[in-house]
């Protein structure tokens, strides 16, 4: 059985529209549009000139990210009918909307660069493979699962007042990712980095970025665990 | 219309694994590296891999390269190159270890090193037993691998063009590669980037079947690229279907469930296998497994209302077991099939998974036509056929393709550009008028083919003309559809007229490179009348002299598709590795 779904989407073509506007439209899905993503490709077959990112529709590459009836989550993710209508769809909030659900995410990627988001080791590379015991390992769950969709740091507002001196969720979780790994030597150039008024300690734990991140992540226990660190260092 | 050129020691198109690993090595290197990709790098369809990439590191029971090499030759139908699989497999520690160096976030065994599970067709003493031989990182190995490889590369300064679309390369007249034509798709403004050395990483084309486990983003650019500029395009009749696809759904689930202790069952809860892969039952070749499926559906034992599935069962492990080694598939399958598979097995079909085949290279990397490297040419990763997969690609020999590829064509890259007089030649204007007419066409096309319409018609002609089974009559029909379809292609219309990130225009592009991988596919596939691999027709039964229809005799070649006038040709297969003995042709069996 097919069954209509109202939405409400947020349209915003610099082309040709002076000023964003929200567009209604319904459209005619059928059993097997389960999730947000399906809908969208329908939506896109009858007009073309609707446009989102996207790419596996598993929740694994972060391209779909956008502000579901007011919540930052996945489109591929979403089930359809778990959903108020209508649907409202916007871009992520807090950054600059480039077209229709597209934003500009540079200052996000800037942010995540801020840290060093790589291991830094530089005692001479083994032969083979750097130990590291299952319990070490372990450290790392919960941090290296993310895929960098924005839905954390973009439904924050310290990030939201400071993109540009606040790292945000996601790259403050990337940083603890790195600090927790034990091939990583630069545990005390990472604190340095982060120790300022607004790159780390602008987090308020208002916790929205654990409320919405897809992965079921959580970036402001690692905020806490490098405000930790930061404080043993300091005594 | 005005186009900027900027100029480069090397391009690379495409930030997926090969592209990525192939960055590394050039940018570390100093050479001035340009990576051109249409999404930002760590959305690559690398990300999706699941169960592990391979290396005989032999870190919980002895394994060696040459057993690699001969489940990959053997893997392969024989139809693999023998020098560029010996070169892969015996590569594959080392670039493994360097993986783990760049801060690969693999799962541990107790003593620390890093963790290997059991795979499909991965076995110990040429043939004789299952091996724990894929490098794991839980169940998103692909994943924590392309991130890793992103972050070296923000160590090594690797410049990025991100949301660039490849539209053409550029060749001189006498064949050199000068670089890419490519679009930025914030402003639709499109640039002429001209290198030394050009290498293709651009992935797959899934997406010419209906029923894929590929990514939307996979619509084989580069392939398509390679065809328009006159490189031939080889084995393209090969492609994998992965055995556990979610049904309806298409989303993969790893062979890593298989090699943790799934199994799969069929209505009555029959381990099927047994029957087809008495010694691997499981774990054989994808190819094998995916027809032993859709044979027990055809034949009534499928599960479901439908009966048009077969049950992916782990029921019986252990959920700690789950939760560590396999929560991205628990979580995928309650997603996607609403089940836990802590409770309940998955409903799976087999999927289009992997394209074997590719633009022709050699295992450094470079682009071979005719006999010969195409100078400042190189491809790597799954839009590259070197040939190590052949007719059938072993689970986890993807990723190490990535690795070990994407690091010699790099380096390859390096010894050519030594060589090369810093004045670049000019480039042909009609070179660039090409792309840019294709541009203008789809900027003005009225009355033209609807995209959607087009893409779904040729993906569903695929699904039913070159699936897991082939069948003379619908192959030859296949052919014409094709051609067919191929002309709406090319008159498509798009109704958005934007320059700004107009994604209309993106998916009318792509389509135009997808057709020619269909093309190659079902022209390719009708003109190999034998049964290899991944490529069974009814025509090439099973028989004594023919065992599981193969014609060593008539078919031991790769092919070769030229776009123009849709020309076979075809040359052999090396079965001559490096340093080791050849591994003699046999019948397949698991």
């Amino acid at each position: 059985m097919t069954r209509t779904v109202k939405f409400k989407i947020y349209r915003y073509d610099p082309d040709k529209d002076a000023a964003p506007y929200m567009q209604d439209l319904s459209v005619e899905l059928d059993p097997s549009d389960r999730k947000l993503l399906d809908a969208l490709v329908k939506i896109k077959a009858l007009d073309d000139s609707m446009s989102y990112r996207r790419s596996c529709r598993e929740g694994v590459c972060g391209s779909d990210a956008m502000n579901i009836n007011g919540k930052n989550g996945l489109a591929c993710l979403t089930d359809i009918d778990s959903l108020a209508q209508p649907i409202t769809l916007r871009p992520l909030p807090g950054l600059p909307v480039i077209r229709d659900l597209i934003v500009d995410m540079t200052q996000f990627f800037k942010q995540y660069h801020s840290i060093k988001p790589y291991v830094v080791n530089n005692s001479p590379a083994p032969e083979k493979e750097r130990l590291q015991t299952p319990d070490e390992r372990e450290e790392l769950n919960g941090l290296y699962e993310c895929i960098l969709c924005a839905c954390c740091s973009t439904s924050c507002p310290s990030f939201w007042w400071n993109p540009d001196k606040f790292v945000g969720p996601a790259g403050l979780l990337a940083a603890y990712r790195f600090i927790a790994d034990t091939r990583d030597e630069a545990t005390n150039e990472r604190l340095d980095n982060l120790e300022d008024p607004y790159r780390l300690f602008r987090c308020h734990t208002i916790m929205n970025c654990v409320d919405v991140c897809p992965k079921h992540l959580n970036p402001t226990k690692a905020i806490g665990k490098i405000k930790e660190l930061m404080l043993s260092r300091a005594v | 219309m005005k186009v900027a050129k900027r100029t480069f020691d090397a391009v690379i198109v495409g930030a997926g694994g090969a592209g990525m690993r192939a960055a590394v090595t050039l940018a570390e290197s100093g050479l001035k590296t340009a990576v051109i990709s249409k999404v930002f790098p760590t959305r690559s369809h690398t990300v999706a891999a699941q169960g592990g990439v391979s290396a005989s590191l032999g870190n919980s029971e002895p394994d060696h390269w040459t057993w690699h090499m001969y489940d990959t030759v053997k893997g392969s139908d024989w139809l693999g190159d023998q020098d560029a699989i010996e070169f892969m497999c015996k590569q594959a520690p080392q670039v493994v270890v360097e993986l783990e160096h760049y801060g690969m976030p693999f799962d541990r065994t107790d003593e620390g090193k890093i963790y290997q599970r059991p795979f499909g067709g991965h076995m110990s003493n040429f043939g004789e037993k299952p091996v724990r031989r894929a490098c794991a990182a839980a169940d998103r190995t692909g994943h924590a691998m392309l991130h890793a490889l992103y972050q070296r590369n923000v160590r090594a300064n690797t410049q990025f063009f991100v949301e660039w679309l490849a539209l053409d390369m550029l060749r001189a007249p006498d064949g050199r590669v000068l670089g890419v034509i490519a679009m930025e798709m914030e402003t639709g403004e499109i640039t002429v980037f001209q290198a030394k050395a050009t290498l293709f990483a651009t992935g797959g084309a899934g997406r010419i079947y209906y029923s894929s486990t590929n990514a939307f983003i996979n619509t084989g650019d580069g392939v398509g690229m390679a065809a328009r500029a006159g490189i031939p395009l080889e084995d393209m009749e090969f492609w994998q279907f992965h055995p556990t696809g979610v049904a309806g759904a298409g989303v993969l689930i790893t062979e890593g469930v298989r090699g943790e202790g799934g199994i799969l069952r069929n209505a009555s809860g029959e381990r099927f296998m047994e029957r087809y892969a008495p010694n691997a039952k499981d774990l054989a070749s994808r190819d094998v497994v995916s027809r032993a499926m859709v044979t027990e559906i055809n034949e009534g034992r499928g599960c479901g209302t439908n009966k048009d599935h077969v049950l992916l069962d782990i029921t019986h492990l252990d959920a700690d077991v789950i939760n560590k080694r396999l929560p991205g598939i628990r979580e995928i399958s309650i997603q996607f099939a609403g089940t836990d598979p802590i409770k309940a097995p998955i409903p799976v079909v087999p999927t289009c998974h992997y394209q074997m085949g590719g633009i022709p290279t050699n295992y450094r990397g470079e682009v071979v036509a005719n006999g010969e490297p195409v100078a400042g040419f190189y491809a790597a990763g799954e839009c590259a056929c070197a040939s190590v997969h052949g007719a059938n690609r072993l689970g986890t020999n993807s990723l190490l393709d990535l690795l070990v590829f994407g690091k010699s064509s790099g380096e390859s890259m390096i010894d050519f550009i030594k060589n090369e007089p810093a004045a670049m030649p000019e480039i042909p204007q009609g070179e660039i008028d090409k792309a840019l007419a294709r541009v203008n066409r789809l900027n003005t096309q009225t009355h033209g083919a609807d995209v959607h319409e087009t893409r779904l018609a040729m993906q569903r002609t695929m699904q039913a003309h070159a699936g897991v089974f082939r069948f003379k009559d619908m192959l030859a029909q296949g052919v014409d559809k094709i051609l067919e379809i191929e002309k709406q292609v090319l008159q498509t219309e798009i109704k958005d007229k934007s320059q700004v990130w107009n994604t209309a225009r993106i998916e009318a592009l792509e389509l135009e490179n997808l057709i020619e991988v269909a093309k190659a596919t079902m022209i390719s596939a009708n003109a190999r009348t034998e049964s290899r691999g991944a490529h069974v027709r009814d025509d090439a039964p099973d028989t004594p002299e023919h065992p599981n229809g193969r014609d060593d005799a008539n078919w031991l070649k790769h092919t070769l598709w030229h776009r123009e006038g849709n020309r076979l040709e075809y040359k052999p297969v090396n079965l001559k590795p490096l340093t080791v003995e050849s591994v003699a042709l046999k019948t397949r069996s698991y």
